[in-house]
């Protein structure tokens, strides 16, 4: 094992599978030249050649059509969108060809592409540039959807997305590429399921449901609620389309309580999604109502004052997890 | 009067008749789906090509198999022109499980990878990023495919045609862009939703050469797509042609066109009808006589009631299939669990 950050892994992961497959190459607005927004690409198109490491025009229009076509052509397209809100001009060849053309054609065509795209808040990037949008894409049939949250997972996810048949949007967080994590030795070839959560911490008291970067923030949760015996169950959902839902449901039925902790918005998004399948499968066994934990229905604003303000934290969840876990536990 | 031996635009009089058969095919193949539809046999949304077989038949004839073609919806004599198997197409307007997409796509969602022939998408413009794509792929893998992109004036307004032009022409891609300028989207009249007056400038905006072909003239498809097909195959890049047609129904089976005359439907229909055009200039040529147009009609007339025939004997897809083929492996299938108790 050796420590590396996220970033480095998602490198790894693409130097990897594009040394293993000549049918995998990257392409992106500024991924080659410029080394990629959050330098993920860095060093690859020095290592692999204009051919396979392709900057594009600003157009996401294009580059997604393009890249759902190179697939259909036999290709094994990584295409990185600079960040998940510019994904919006791409959304239709996402949502409208991407996830439809396998059923829609009676399974014919298969569509073997990864989208990489950051997401999330919390760097003062301000409106337009702070949003998680996985409640939208996790919403479509037809498209798997992931967030990996270590960089163990980061890179074993991103190897199984790309040879993933299917259309797979790898969302990252851009507060995570700098953080590190055990990940085994370069030459040590490992993948992870991209359709499993994973249990991070056992608990008996409370199931905490997460992903992303607040399954680090609902770990230190769970830390502190330690110290104070009450022993939080830490759920990474790690994806949201398809969802792990016997995961989900035989910790519900363990515990008996749920706070579902996310970064993006209450309203119609992953965790009210969550609540329901909770809710219809697991109501006999809730001792409790579900908490949730969500950035504010705001905007995010520039302010560091605000933006804290409108970020969930670490105290939110305390917070929730001891309205519903009585007093006497743990004491 | 004699048969000559000889050749249109290099085009043999056996390929000759087989573009007449293909676009007589077209025609009553159309015409017995207006039927069908009619009869309910058909739902949805149905969009004919009828008028507008010359620029299929006369692009399509310049194509190898190998090549790619990508669609808008109105892609059924796109689909049959490309080879595509006129029973599964009946069949896929039927709903039917014999259909090309298993009945889960219908008129507008045509696909064959024998073919070549890639859908059949009905979000308008969304076929030219895709079909860069695959040109990319082409490239990529140094095979000699080409692709052609068939869409309407419509989708030259959209912010996709613009991207993609701009992409395959940098990229060089091996692509050819057919605008089938139909005079309409919907009811908006090409001249007003176009600035310009043509596609040459749009063509010279991104650097590639244009042409403007007349669309009822098949040779002149032909000519004018066979010019392109071997610039793109030779590596030098994409073009772009704009091919002035009209069509003869309104946008789809439930538009009674109040947008225009009967009197331009009119005039369209009996001076500017690819067929009669294709066939005077057959028999003014000498290649060809009166006696073999009506064979290859009869001949279209009866692949067309088969294939209705076939279409209404077919089962429906079993209900098992709804939930079939949305991932290509099996892992919605733990959440389905959940769906269906
Ligand atoms: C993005 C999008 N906008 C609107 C529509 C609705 N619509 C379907 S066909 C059509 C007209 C397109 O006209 P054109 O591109 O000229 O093709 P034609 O129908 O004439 O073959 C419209 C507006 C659509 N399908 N997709
Ligand atoms: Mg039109």
């Amino acid at each position: 094992m050796r420590t590396i950050t996220y970033r480095d892994a998602l490198r790894e992961a693409i130097r990897e599978e594009m040394w293993r497959d000549e049918r995998v190459f990257i392409m992106g607005e500024d991924i080659a030249g410029y080394g990629g927004t959050y330098a993920v690409t860095k060093g690859l198109f020095e290592e692999f050649g204009e051919k396979r490491v392709r900057d594009t025009p600003l157009a996401e229009e294009v580059i997604t059509g393009t890249a759902i076509g190179a697939a259909l052509g036999g290709l094994r397209p990584i295409l990185e969108l600079m960040t998940i809100n510019f994904s919006l001009l791409a959304t239709d060849l996402i949502v409208n060809s991407a996830a439809k053309f396998h059923y829609m054609f009676g399974g014919q065509p298969e569509i073997p592409l990864v989208i990489r795209m950051p997401s999330g808040g919390g760097a003062q990037r301000g409106a337009q540039h702070s949003q998680m949008f996985e409640s939208w894409y996790g919403h479509i049939p037809g498209l798997k959807v992931v967030m990996p949250a270590t960089p163990y997972d980061a890179k074993g996810m991103l190897k199984s997305a790309v040879r993933d048949p299917n259309p797979v949007l790898f969302i990252e967080h851009e507060l995570l590429y700098s953080i590190k994590g055990e990940v085994p030795d370069e030459d040590v070839e490992y993948t992870v399921p991209l359709h499993l959560g994973e249990v991070r911490r056992l608990g008996r008291d409370v199931t905490i449901l997460t992903f992303s970067r607040m399954a680090h923030i609902s770990l230190q949760a769970a830390h502190d609620l330690a110290k104070e015996g009450i022993e939080a169950e830490v759920i990474d959902l790690k994806s949201i389309r398809p969802i792990d839902i016997d995961l989900l449901i035989d910790s519900v039925k363990k515990t008996n309580r749920v706070v579902i902790a996310e970064e993006g918005w209450k309203y119609y998004g992953t965790g009210q999604g969550l609540a329901a399948l909770i809710y219809e499968n697991a109501f006999d066994y809730m001792d409790a109502p579900i908490q949730h934990i969500t950035g504010a229905d705001v905007p995010m604003p520039y302010s560091k004052a605000l933006e804290r303000a409108a970020l969930p934290t670490k105290a939110d969840i305390i917070k929730a997890v001891k309205a519903i876990v009585p007093t006497h536990v743990g004491v | 009067m004699a048969i000559s031996n000889a050749t249109l635009t290099g085009l043999t009089r056996t390929q000759l008749l087989c573009m007449h058969n293909m676009m007589l095919l077209m025609r009553r193949f159309e015409e017995k789906s207006a039927e069908e539809y009619t009869r309910g046999k058909i739902g949805g949304f149905m969009h004919l090509y009828i008028g507008q077989e010359a620029v299929g038949v006369g692009s399509i004839t310049a194509l190898r198999t190998s090549d790619k073609i990508l669609c808008s919806y109105r892609e059924h004599g796109l689909a049959l022109a490309k080879g595509m198997d006129p029973r599964a197409i009946m069949a896929e307007l039927f709903g039917k499980a014999t259909g090309c997409s298993k009945g889960k796509g219908g008129s507008m969602h045509m696909w064959s990878n024998e073919a070549g022939v890639l859908g059949g998408n009905a979000i308008v413009a969304a076929q030219l990023p895709i079909a860069v794509g695959v040109a990319f792929s082409a490239q990529y893998l140094r095979q000699d495919t080409v692709v052609a992109c068939f869409f309407g004036d419509g989708a030259v307004d959209e912010g996709a045609f613009h991207e993609a032009l701009n992409l395959a022409s940098l990229w060089k891609l091996p692509v050819v862009f057919i605008c089938e300028n139909n005079q309409y989207s919907m009811g908006m009249a090409v001249e007003k939703a176009w600035a310009v007056e043509n596609l040459l400038s749009r063509a010279a905006a991104y650097n590639m050469p244009g042409e403007i072909v007349d669309g009822m003239d098949a040779i002149a498809v032909y000519a004018a797509t066979k010019h392109a097909v071997e610039h793109a195959r030779r590596g030098e890049g994409p073009t772009l042609l704009e091919v002035k047609t009209y069509r003869f129904r309104g946008h789809s089976m439930a538009d009674p066109a109040y947008y225009r005359t009967r009197e331009e439907e009119q005039c369209w229909r009996s001076t500017r009808d690819p067929i009669g055009i294709f066939e005077k200039m057959l028999l003014e040529e000498g290649l060809a006589t009166q006696a073999e147009f009506d064979e290859n009609d009869a001949k279209a007339t009866q692949v067309a009631e088969d294939a209705a025939q076939f279409a209404d004997n077919s089962p429906d897809p079993s209900l098992e299939e709804l939930y079939t083929d949305v991932m290509v492996d099996d892992s919605s299938a733990l959440t389905y669990r959940y769906e269906r108790k």
